[in-house]
């Protein structure tokens, strides 16, 4: 497969995945302004901006529809749902001939719809109704991309941005609700924390996971535990890392190139430190810092996919 | 002037319908509908108006959602538009096709030689045929190509040849594209949205294949790899996503099984091709290029060419890659050495030409030119390295000030433009607002030439969609139909 490919469809899918973050991470907290709660709403959209990034262009100003409204539909802003789209597409685009018509199709519908002028979803009740379809779109196009597609390397390039995507955001979340985690274990159904917990765990889709491995019984340490190192939950950093590796080796395999050391030590690594971990080992120690690590670890991982499978240089490549 | 209505005009369908001393590809000139167009224009006046109306809007949707969209330049970056398609499709007979093809043949046959000649020994421009000044002063002559053998010495490998019927019902040569013609995946998508929109009317026609285009493409590029490269490795080359054929260069690439490359995938090392791959480097043998002369190597061509690959002229050069087409075609196409086409089939051949060209004033000749620029009005002039309706003047629906800009300009650089009567060519029956009316049609074959030249039956017929207009070009406002020729 040609590096630019790889490239592209990596990119998509990275893009697919944060259109979906975005999307959850939007419903998820405008649900949660229904409710009294304990954060307040400028300690709540900040958090969501953090999340998200922090985008330059987006700020609170005490409107928070605003920020939901832009980061939706806003294409000059380049974290918005619009513009993960776009550029999403734009990828596709690139390696049209590589993907499957049905997926083509899928996700320039998808387009075409979110591109259109949006005015009439000025009421809440509306944006409800886009945000939950745009998820919609996009599980289907996961759908077609996994029935559709050979599950070669091209696929296996899509995994890889989906699942390093997903870690990354996952990490991410977790450090910014660790502190208050922590600083109140035991949570009651009555509890100050418990909408917010619940917000942070269906903004991985995580609640109903949950509550059947745990029960409705909300307590931080099964909270990270289920987040951090459950191994069958597909937002599960483990999972999500786990995928990562698997991708890995099979592109590995089918290149045929020689096993690539460093690419596997730090992924191996990064697998290792949450497969034979526990939770009691984490809270022992900074989990500030164990997500940090996770995180630096998944950028690497990144940069080294891209020093060995699509920026190398021609003598490293003839040397070989 | 306009003919009497004959009373098969009388379905309210055809109540705008216009004949004149056009050539009319659906009727004959008393009126009757044309034998091998019955069955079409029976079904097609019998479909229930909400029938059609579904059937046409599952078609642009099916067009938009698949993507088959052109960029427009000038209108924004990446903006795209779906192909204006016309549902009603053009019928050739077996008979007028099999004239066109050996046509086509000929025509081919003999440009392809005249390139081999002109990069070698000139004997042509020796023998005063063509005048030497205008091979030599064309800007599409590339001197990096005197002497160089190319594979099987076949420059032209795909060409679309532009073709317009004129009032007698001759075919004749507009102009030959032989440099990066484009359009054939248009074709190959209407003939399959067609099949899947009329079916039956499909089949009862008993129409020629045209799907094997592709594989006729891949199997030419094969015959022209490399002398010792068996199974050679063969690449799309696309200047890549904002260029207008971009839909058609991923799809040709898929439909070929082969690897659509831009230039930033292709390095040369020790004058070898080589594309990047997640595998490492890739060699390349046979590169169908998508991409100017002009802008392909920026060591050998136009060095602010970010399209390109640096080297490639060398290896090329070197004999370790083929290039379809090769460099260097655009003086076979040149709209003033079109003049000469005639001669040089004649030249080459012995042969006279089957498909004529049409009458075409150089610039150059001091008497032509005066008639020219006393006459614009009733004239088109064409720049003759442009394509694509771009730079030409059509002096019947132009401006006092249009015609004054181009005479300046011709007297200003005479070997820059040509001029032809303004053509009377035919029309087609299309679906418009108003039932089915008239339009005009030209005709686009595409010829590949490898071991041999192959075409298929048909081509790509372009519409000017809007009433009384003669232009065609997809970036002027035309549009498109299927081209059907019947087994007779």
């Amino acid at each position: 497969m040609l590096s630019r490919v790889a490239d592209s469809l990596y990119w998509m899918s990275r893009y697919l995945e944060r259109a979906e973050h975005t999307v959850r991470m939007l419903d998820v907290n405008m649900g949660l302004m229904l409710d009294k709660s304990s954060t307040s709403a400028e300690g709540r959209w900040k958090r969501v901006l953090a999340a998200l990034g922090n985008p330059p262009e987006v700020r609170w100003e005490s409107d928070y529809y605003q920020i939901v409204h832009s980061l939706t539909f806003d294409a000059e802003i380049p974290a918005s749902v619009t513009s993960c789209l776009i550029e999403a597409r734009e990828n596709a685009r690139q390696v049209r001939e590589e993907i499957s018509s049905e997926q083509w199709q899928q996700l320039n519908r998808m387009y075409h719809w979110v591109i259109q002028p949006h005015s009439e979803y000025g009421l809440n009740t509306r944006l409800a109704d886009f945000l939950p379809a745009v998820v919609d779109g996009l599980h289907l196009f996961q759908g077609i991309t996994d029935t559709t597609m050979s599950h070669g390397e091209e696929w296996q390039f899509i995994q890889m941005g989906r699942y390093l995507e997903r870690a990354a955001f996952s990490a991410n979340l977790l450090d910014l609700y660790q502190p208050e985690l922590l600083s109140e274990p035991e949570v009651g159904a009555e509890g100050r924390h418990y909408q917010e917990w619940v917000g942070l765990l269906r903004c991985c889709t995580a609640f109903e996971a949950y509550c059947k491995v745990y029960t409705a019984d909300l307590t931080a340490e099964w909270i990270l535990e289920f987040l951090l190192l459950n191994p069958q939950f597909p937002h599960s950093l483990r999972y999500s890392i786990d995928s990562l590796r698997h991708a890995l080796v099979a592109v590995r395999q089918s290149s045929g190139r020689p096993p690539v050391d460093e690419l596997s030590r730090v992924s191996g690594k990064l697998q290792a430190s949450l497969s034979f971990v526990e939770v009691s080992d984490i809270l022992a120690q900074d989990a500030g810092a164990y997500l940090h690590n996770i995180l630096q670890q998944c950028r690497q991982t990144h940069d080294l996919i891209y020093r060995f499978y699509i920026q190398y240089s021609v003598e490293a490549a003839l040397a070989m | 002037m306009e003919l009497a209505r004959p009373t098969a005009f009388a379905n309210p369908l055809l109540k705008d319908y216009v004949l004149d001393n056009t050539y009319d590809e659906m009727f004959s000139e008393d009126g009757l509908v044309r034998p091998h167009y019955a069955a079409v224009l029976e079904k097609f006046l019998n479909l229930p108006p909400e029938e059609m109306a579904r059937r046409k809007r599952s078609v642009d949707l099916s067009f938009l959602t698949q993507g088959i969209t052109f960029n427009v330049y000038g209108h924004g970056e990446g903006t795209e538009k779906i192909f204006p398609y016309d549902l009603l499709p053009r019928v050739i007979t077996g008979a007028e096709w099999a004239h066109v093809e050996k046509g086509l043949t000929q025509r081919i046959t003999a440009l392809n030689l005249f390139l081999h000649d002109v990069y070698n020994e000139g004997k042509i421009l020796n023998d005063g045929r063509v005048p030497r000044e205008i091979v030599y002063s064309c800007r599409q002559f590339r001197r990096e190509m005197r002497g160089l053998q190319v594979p099987r010495n076949v420059y032209i490998t795909v060409t679309g040849t532009d073709l317009l019927r004129l009032s007698n019902g001759e075919f004749v040569v507009l102009e030959d594209n032989l440099r990066v013609p484009s359009g054939v995946s248009y074709m190959l998508t209407s003939r399959r949205v067609m099949k899947r929109t009329f079916p039956q009317l499909f089949r009862d026609c008993n129409v020629q294949p045209i799907e094997h285009y592709t594989q006729l493409l891949l199997s030419t590029l094969r015959s022209l790899a490399p002398e010792g490269r068996h199974d050679p490795s063969i690449v799309l080359l696309t200047p890549g996503v904002y260029n207008s054929a971009y839909f058609e260069h991923t799809y040709l690439a898929r439909q070929m099984g082969i690897e659509l490359v831009e230039g930033r995938d292709l390095v040369i090392h020790d004058n070898v091709v080589y594309m990047r791959t997640t595998a490492g480097l890739k060699r390349v043998d046979v590169i169908y290029r998508r991409v100017d002369d002009d802008f392909i190597d920026p060591l050998a061509f136009r060095s602010d060419s970010i399209l390109g690959v640096a080297g490639l002229f060398n290896a090329y050069r070197a004999g370790n890659v083929t290039l379809a087409n090769a460099f260097g075609t655009g003086i076979a196409d040149d709209k003033a050495v079109y003049a000469y086409v005639p001669a040089i089939i004649r030249y080459y051949l012995g042969e006279e030409p089957i498909l004529n060209n049409v009458e075409t004033y150089l610039m150059t000749d001091p008497k032509q030119r005066k008639y020219c620029c006393e006459n614009l009005d009733k004239l088109v002039v064409k720049a003759v390295g442009e394509s694509g309706g771009y730079g030409m003047l059509i002096g019947p629906h132009s401006t006092a000030e249009q015609r004054e800009e181009f005479k300046r300009m011709i007297e200003a650089n005479p070997r820059n433009y040509i001029a032809q009567p303004t053509l009377d060519f035919s029309r087609a029956g299309c679906l418009t607002e108003n039932g089915i009316e008239p339009r005009h049609v030209d005709l686009r074959p595409y010829i590949l030439y490898g071991d041999k030249v192959r075409i298929v039956p048909g081509g790509l017929t372009r519409v000017a969609l809007r009433r009384g207009s003669l232009v065609v070009n997809s970036s002027q406002g035309g549009g498109s139909k299927d081209t059907w020729v019947l087994n007779d």
